[in-house]
């Protein structure tokens, strides 16, 4: 502790006239268990009321507060300065348009993609209030919501080369929303139709594997391996189209 | 000036507003909603326990049934609730968790056979029948006396949210985010939609409709300890109770949990204490049981966290930067117990404190959690006092609640209540063809950005927003928390007018332009002022004990004066809240008897009074 903490942080506000993109230092005292959160709350109260930055559980659940930190995209508010050495570089995420310093807009991109990949569920039933629900089994709930714990934080497609190299890729958490909607048998879509979404360059086969969203991935999704089962399972439905089937 | 019309104007995504604009998107009407961050970031998606609905399908839930529900809600509000939207609220909640599991939800689900759970640290055995196989299960929560909590492992909030959301865009609900309603259009009689700021450039823009549903959730931020995401700043509250015409109803009514670690207040569960976390001082000494010597730490939410409080006045609080606060000790559970049944708090104590909780202490204090206070509705969720307002989930006070609210209703409120207001809101709108007062408009407009400019031109003073916001959190702290007598509530008071008057003479340091946080905090801040002093002024009034609210001075739940609700009104240029009421509820399901917990004394009601509006169902 009694460290100095220097903050570099990226400053652009495209709303200014005279705002030119720069880096800014700022100075701060290292206080007991202080995160990001405390940290650029206390810059703009105490320093710079000016600054733009996107906080909202404050908790690591919502996916608001991703940024670059020293070179690597991560939810600010659950990085302590504690791990970080006396300098601290802060960016916003590329790929997503920016509203100003290090707030992006992930709303509209990730509102884009649910359109894109029609991200609901697919059926032809209709509720019936009078029945008992229909029956699943906890293991495919379970494995469900594991797919789901996505908070749309944007830092796979920060992290992503195929994202920041074309515009329209749907990137690792769009990949991730077609599987939880595969594993779930109330989707009544077929391969075929997903094929449509997702089997083409901007799909599953633009993908370089080169596993950086996994690592990066805050809250430790497999996308890996559902990157692989899109994959292989996009692969067949390609040859069975090929061929006619 | 941008300027959209639609139907229903609904301000707020979170899973209140969402189910509200689901039932009238399915009527055929057209729905905008709009949120200051994206819909699925809303703090629904923070809640982990999960959602109450007597299903009653796994083996603790046998024999549950919506009465039993209906009576937990009713024993838990302190007999501060409306019975008949409790009444509403137990029996729709099943259809709700069924509706939510065919859009989508991944419910958990039984699994036959035998399997082992803990209660008080003992071990017990259970056995879920084959023929409820894969139907919705249930979990163990305070106040209730059925398992029947349905939820999806240690994420209810959020995959509710995401199936929400996911139905929104199936329907093709335009959801706006970065949007914030600053003030509500009206004429005194009818409301006609909302000026809003565009948090992308700071441009205001305007929102026309027939009808307008408020669901801005709780406003934790007014206390400066909360669990609450920084968005629960009470905003539209305030722009509701702004109107003149609106009151918030029962705004002494707030909820404190035991345990928001320190500094950022994040909740750990009460899951750690019912597994035998032990609570420690700055000697690293037990002490819930020289105050509770019966129960200790199993004390209810609201008795801990009185007993935390006494126990740190006494100046046994441990000293810290962010203040002062007590221990919370798991380390005896040891690492298997810690890394399954307390995974959650497991990486929340790793990821915010660094702590090791096999090793280390937690350290906690007592903290904001729920608003049970909220804008005053009917039972049909419109708003008292202008015709087409409504509102729903945390921000309103539809008054399933009372003084007390039980884990897990709050998140079946959200979906329950936003599905009955919703249709009332088709009824409303089928009925209804409105023309808009192109000169209130403007006047409305001209009035906001007026204000802005003042802002930022420094016209009006030089007082720092974020200084003065804090000094009214604390003023709350210190004077309206978990307990109140009548000095401090005056001190308080005094404060808050002071604060209320510097609030008028904001500021701002920076420039103000584009997505400028400080023009956001600086506009909303009059309005906070205008809530605490209503939590405050009501507090004070109140002179008894029910559910969350603690009088020292007066510790008896007083049924014969106090079986009411406090509406608090803010007539336009007044400096100090109105304050009338109305009765608790309209007729008895159950008359006012013993929660079963808490103790304390009741002064009982006029008994022939309670007679009278007893029904039978
Ligand atoms: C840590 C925590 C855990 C919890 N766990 C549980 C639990 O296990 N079970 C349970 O039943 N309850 C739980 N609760 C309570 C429950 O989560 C909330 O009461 C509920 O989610 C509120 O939902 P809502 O839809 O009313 O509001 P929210 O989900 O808070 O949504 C509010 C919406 O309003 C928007 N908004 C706010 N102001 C404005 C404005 N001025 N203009 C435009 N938009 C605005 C926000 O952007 C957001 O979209 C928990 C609460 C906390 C804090
Ligand atoms: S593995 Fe695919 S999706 Fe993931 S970062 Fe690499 S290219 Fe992007
Ligand atoms: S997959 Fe992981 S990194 Fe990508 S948006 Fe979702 S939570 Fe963030
Ligand atoms: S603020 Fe919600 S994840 Fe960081």
């Amino acid at each position: 502790m009694g460290r100095t903490l220097k903050f570099d942080i990226f400053r652009y506000n495209p709303e200014e006239p005279a705002s030119q993109p720069r880096m800014q230092a700022f100075t701060l005292d290292e206080t007991e268990n202080m995160t990001l959160f405390i940290a650029l709350n206390r810059l703009r109260e105490e320093q710079d009321p000016g600054l733009i930055f996107d906080f909202c559980c404050r908790a690591g659940i919502c996916g608001s507060c991703g940024m670059v930190v020293n070179g690597r995209p991560r939810l600010a508010c659950q990085t302590k300065t504690k791990d970080l050495p006396e300098t601290i570089t802060l960016l916003p995420l590329p790929v997503f348009k920016l509203i100003g310093d290090l707030s992006v807009d992930t709303g509209v991109w990730f509102r884009e993609m649910y359109q894109k990949t029609e991200s609901w569920i697919h059926t032809t039933k209709e509720f019936d209030h009078t029945k008992e629900e229909e029956r699943m089994d906890n293991a495919v709930a379970e494995q469900i919501y594991e797919l789901e714990r996505c908070v749309e934080c944007g830092c796979c497609i920060a992290a992503c080369g195929t994202a920041r190299m074309r515009d329209d890729f749907l990137g690792a958490a769009a990949l991730n929303r077609v599987a939880r909607f595969v594993v779930d048998p109330r989707d009544q879509r077929t391969d075929k139709e997903y094929f449509e979404i997702i089997g083409n360059d901007y799909g599953i086969f633009g993908c370089m594997g080169l596993l950086a969203c996994e690592d990066i991935c805050p809250k430790n999704l497999p996308l890996q391996n559902q990157l692989g089962f899109l994959r292989r399972k996009m692969g067949i439905t390609a040859i069975k189209q090929f061929l006619g089937k | 000036m941008y300027t959209h019309t639609s139907d229903l104007l609904v301000i707020g995504a979170g899973l209140a507003g969402e189910r509200v604009a689901v039932e009238s998107a399915l009527a055929g009407f057209d729905v905008v909603c709009l949120s200051i961050v994206p819909a699925r970031r809303s703090h629904s998606s923070a809640a982990q326990g999960g959602m109450q609905a007597a299903i009653g399908n796994c083996a603790m839930g046998e024999g549950d049934n919506t009465d039993v529900h209906f009576m937990d809600t009713v024993k838990g509000s302190d007999w501060g609730c409306d019975q008949e939207v409790a009444r509403m609220f137990a029996d729709t909640a099943p259809i709700e968790m069924r509706r939510l599991a065919h859009w989508g939800v991944p419910w958990n689900r039984v699994v036959p056979g035998k399997s082992f759970y803990f209660k008080g640290g003992e071990k017990f055995e259970k056995f879920e029948k084959p023929e409820k196989e894969g139907l919705i299960t249930a979990r163990s929560f305070g106040g209730t006396a059925k398992w029947r909590t349905c939820y999806t492992s240690d994420g209810t909030g959020h995959a509710v949210m995401c199936t929400m959301d996911n139905k929104c865009a199936e329907l093709g609900i335009t959801v706006l985010d970065r949007k914030e309603a600053i003030s509500l259009i009206h004429d005194g009689e009818k409301c006609m939609g909302a000026v809003v700021r565009c948090l992308r450039t700071g441009k205001l823009e305007v929102y026309l409709a027939k009808a307008t549903a408020i669901c801005t959730g709780g406003y934790g931020r007014l206390y400066s300890a909360t669990t609450n995401a920084v968005i629960c700043d009470g905003a539209g509250n305030a722009i509701a109770q702004e109107t003149g015409v609106v009151p918030i109803g029962n705004p002494e009514s707030i909820q404190f949990h035991p345990t928001g670690i320190v500094p950022t207040d994040i909740l750990v569960t009460e899951g750690c204490r019912g597994d035998g976390g032990t609570l420690l001082d700055v000697n690293e000494e037990r002490f819930m049981h020289i105050y509770e010597p019966e129960k200790a730490e199993l004390a209810s939410r609201d008795v801990v966290a009185r007993r935390m409080t006494e126990h740190m006045r006494a100046g046994h609080g441990v000293k810290s930067a962010y203040g002062e606060h007590l221990w919370l000790d798991i380390r005896h559970l040891g690492d298997k117990h810690i890394s399954t049944k307390l995974r959650e708090v497991d990486e929340i104590c790793k990821n915010f404190l660094g702590v090791d909780a096999r090793t280390q202490l937690i350290p906690v204090r007592p903290t904001q959690h729920y608003t049970m206070s909220g804008i005053r509705t009917d039972k049909t969720g419109a708003a008292y006092g202008l015709k087409g307002l409504y509102s729903a989930g945390e921000s309103a006070c539809w008054d399933m609640h009372g003084f007390n609210r039980l884990g897990g209703n709050s998140l079946a409120e959200t979906v329950v209540a936003g599905g009955i207001i919703g249709k009332c809101i088709v009824e409303y709108l089928h009925g209804t063809e409105t023309t808009y007062s192109t000169a209130v408009i403007n006047a409305e407009v001209k009035r906001q950005q007026q204000r802005i400019d003042d802002l930022i031109a420094g016209r009006l003073g030089k007082e720092n927003v974020y200084k003065v916001r804090a000094e009214m959190q604390e003023a709350l702290m210190t004077g309206c928390f978990v307990f109140r007598n009548e000095k401090d509530l005056l001190t308080c008071i005094e404060t808050l007018q002071g604060i209320y008057e510097r609030s008028g003479r904001i500021g701002l340091v920076s420039n103000g332009l584009g997505a400028n946080h400080e023009v956001a905090a600086a506009l909303k801040l009059r309005g906070q002022v205008r809530l605490a002093l209503g939590i405050a002024a009501g507090a004070l009034a109140r002179k008894e004990s029910r559910g969350s609210h603690n009088r020292e001075d007066f510790p008896a739940r007083d049924d014969k004066n106090w079986l009411s609700r406090t509406l608090a009104y803010w007539p336009e240029n007044a400096d100090m809240p109105v304050l009338k009421y109305e009765d608790a509820t309209p007729h008895f399901e159950i008359p006012p008897g013993d929660r079963g917990y808490g103790g304390g004394t009741i002064i009982q009601a006029d008994p022939e009074t309670i007679a009278a509006k007893t029904i039978k169902r």
